[in-house]
């Protein structure tokens, strides 16, 4: 397949793509035991493009609304490969945020959001929030009893926010009870605005990785430039790239095909939660940190106290780029590493810890 | 089994023995497209592309039959042999009843002489659905003006380039059943 040479003039040069050849030659990555660290950010995109894609594709049969539940259900067991369409949609939603999770730790503990790279957190951390509203969002969607009293019980975390917070709730649900309209307006939300949200700040976190390129770690810092390895992006670093995109779109094909995600029956106002009923791993920590802190403190004092510590974390979370900020940050680095030790262990422990309360 | 034959490249020789006579050659003899064992390097773009080309039929088989399931229903809808109309015998003479024929509109009427045609409904000019006016005693399309017999459903007039389809009409006690006469 020989593309004449004519055409590809043609659009090099009205395309500019020269000024992009020039730079995918230039690019190229660091090379050190490290490494395998760099691919995670790529896989999280991959699997926010199968979600893209899958999404579509459910938005064909999906009917918000009343008609939710039924929907699904057709989608599921009417529709030829609708229940692999769901289940890859399910499955890749929890490779993105296990992936995207990966991507952060491993970003914060080689540093990477010192200068000149603190936007690249900063937008990367409202990246993770946004796709934990989306999981959150499209819980609902299919309106069997786990997606109503997740929805429920996760909009008592806003609920408690002192004075304006019954307000926020109200405006979610779009009534006092979980209904309808909720869906309605979460399937909104899920569907067009947060993507809307998402796509800017996507590329804004993508732009930023080609500007400024890959960190490297502390110890890598201390190597001197000229005895430093890299690879060329392209080709190299990119076939990496694919083979591990390759791998991942494998690993959620044999997890949607083994592992079809059910459907439970349909969100009734009137029948009691089901038992053991827990929230998916991604709420699990901020879960049981909630009941834990309402164990201590008896009442609606805990459940705040608990919201404002979390929120408190994830701010801290948030401005450390402006606490560490560059090579020289000696003492100040120290007390980054523990503090993201210190967030990692809380979130792993405290995750262990809701299965094991729910077991 | 084919043979590889290495590629002229300044490896050392022997660094990849194969099990083939051509190892004797030059290594600095071109290369022929014309050899009969092939290429290292061509075995392997066309392993790589049968796998690309075997993850696009994987991925788009399902998303293809997934699109088309209404398709395919629709399509056994419309496939229908015949339909029974209950109590339709009761029909009233110069009037006439609307129902389905598979997914097809369709036209039941009983004429004034006691005799019963069931035709396709849709206008053969642009897909209309058509009407019995029971005053001109003919079948007419709101559309583009055209006009069909009412009984043997033959255009006589306007745009409709061909007769609408006439089915095989048998009334029992209780019901009418409506087949394809074919």
């Amino acid at each position: 397949m020989k593309i004449p040479a004519k055409l590809t003039d043609f659009m090099v040069d009205r395309l500019g793509l020269d000024e992009i050849f020039a730079f995918a030659k230039k690019k190229t990555v660091p090379v050190h035991k490290h490494t395998f660290w760099y691919y995670w950010g790529g896989i999280t995109l991959f699997a926010f493009i199968i979600q893209v894609l899958t999404g579509v594709l459910l938005l064909i049969y999906y009917r918000p609304g009343p008609d939710a539940y039924e929907s699904v259900r057709q989608i599921t067991y009417d529709i030829h490969f609708g229940w692999l369409i769901r289940s890859t949609h399910n499955w890749a939603a929890n490779i993105f945020l296990l992936s995207a999770f990966i991507h952060m730790f491993s970003v914060y503990f080689m540093k990477a959001y010192r200068q000149p790279r603190e936007f690249g957190w900063w937008s990367g951390v409202l990246l993770l929030i946004v796709g934990l509203v989306f999981g959150f969002s499209g819980y609902l969607l299919p309106m069997d009893d786990l997606s109503y009293f997740a929805t429920k019980i996760g909009l008592e975390i806003p609920n408690s926010i002192p004075v304006i917070g019954p307000t926020i709730a109200n405006l979610f649900r779009g009534g006092v009870e979980v209904t309808e309209y909720t869906v309605q307006r979460f399937f909104a939300l899920h569907a067009v605005i947060l993507p809307l949200v998402f796509l800017p700040l996507l590329m804004f976190h993508l732009y930023l990785v080609q500007k400024h390129g890959m960190a490297v770690p502390e110890a890598e810092e201390e190597v001197p430039v000229e005895k430093r390895k890299t690879m060329p992006f392209f080709p190299n670093f990119m076939a990496k790239d694919l083979a591990m995109w390759l791998i991942t779109l494998n690993v959620i094909a044999i997890l949607a095909a083994l592992f079809p995600w059910q459907l439970g029956p349909q969100a009734d106002a009137l029948k009691p939660a089901p038992a053991g009923i827990h929230p998916e791993w991604y709420f699990m920590a901020q879960f049981q940190i909630m009941k834990v802190m309402g164990n201590v403190v008896r009442g609606f004092a805990g459940e705040a106290l608990g919201m404002t510590l979390f929120t408190l974390g994830i701010l801290l979370w948030f401005i450390v780029p402006l606490f560490d900020m560059n090579k020289q940050s000696g003492r100040r680095a120290k007390i980054a590493t523990y503090f993201g030790l210190l967030a990692l262990g809380v979130v792993l422990i405290f995750t262990i810890w809701g299965y094991a309360a729910v077991a | 089994m084919a043979s590889f034959r290495r590629e002229a490249s300044n490896a050392p020789r022997g660094a990849n023995r194969t099990m083939n006579e051509e190892i004797n050659q030059p290594h600095s003899e071109p290369l022929d497209e014309e050899n009969e064992g092939f290429t290292r390097r061509g075995f392997v773009k066309v392993a790589i592309g049968g796998v690309c080309a075997a993850y696009g039929v994987a991925v788009g088989y399902p998303i293809y039959r997934y699109l088309n399931s209404p398709v395919e229903k629709a399509e056994a809808a419309a496939a229908v042999k015949e339909v029974n109309l209950k109590d339709a015998d009761k029909l009233p003479k110069g009037t006439a009843l609307v129902f389905k024929f598979g997914t097809h509109p369709s036209l039941l009427i009983h004429h004034d002489d006691d005799t019963w045609v069931a035709l396709d409904a849709v206008c053969t000019h642009l897909g209309c659905t058509v009407q019995y006016n029971p005053q001109q005693k003919q079948i007419v399309c709101a559309c583009h003006g055209g006009v069909y017999d009412a009984k043997t459903g033959e255009n006589i007039s306007g745009p409709p380039p061909k007769p609408l389809t006439k089915y095989v009409v048998n009334v029992q006690a209780g019901s009418v059943t409506v087949s394809r006469s074919a």
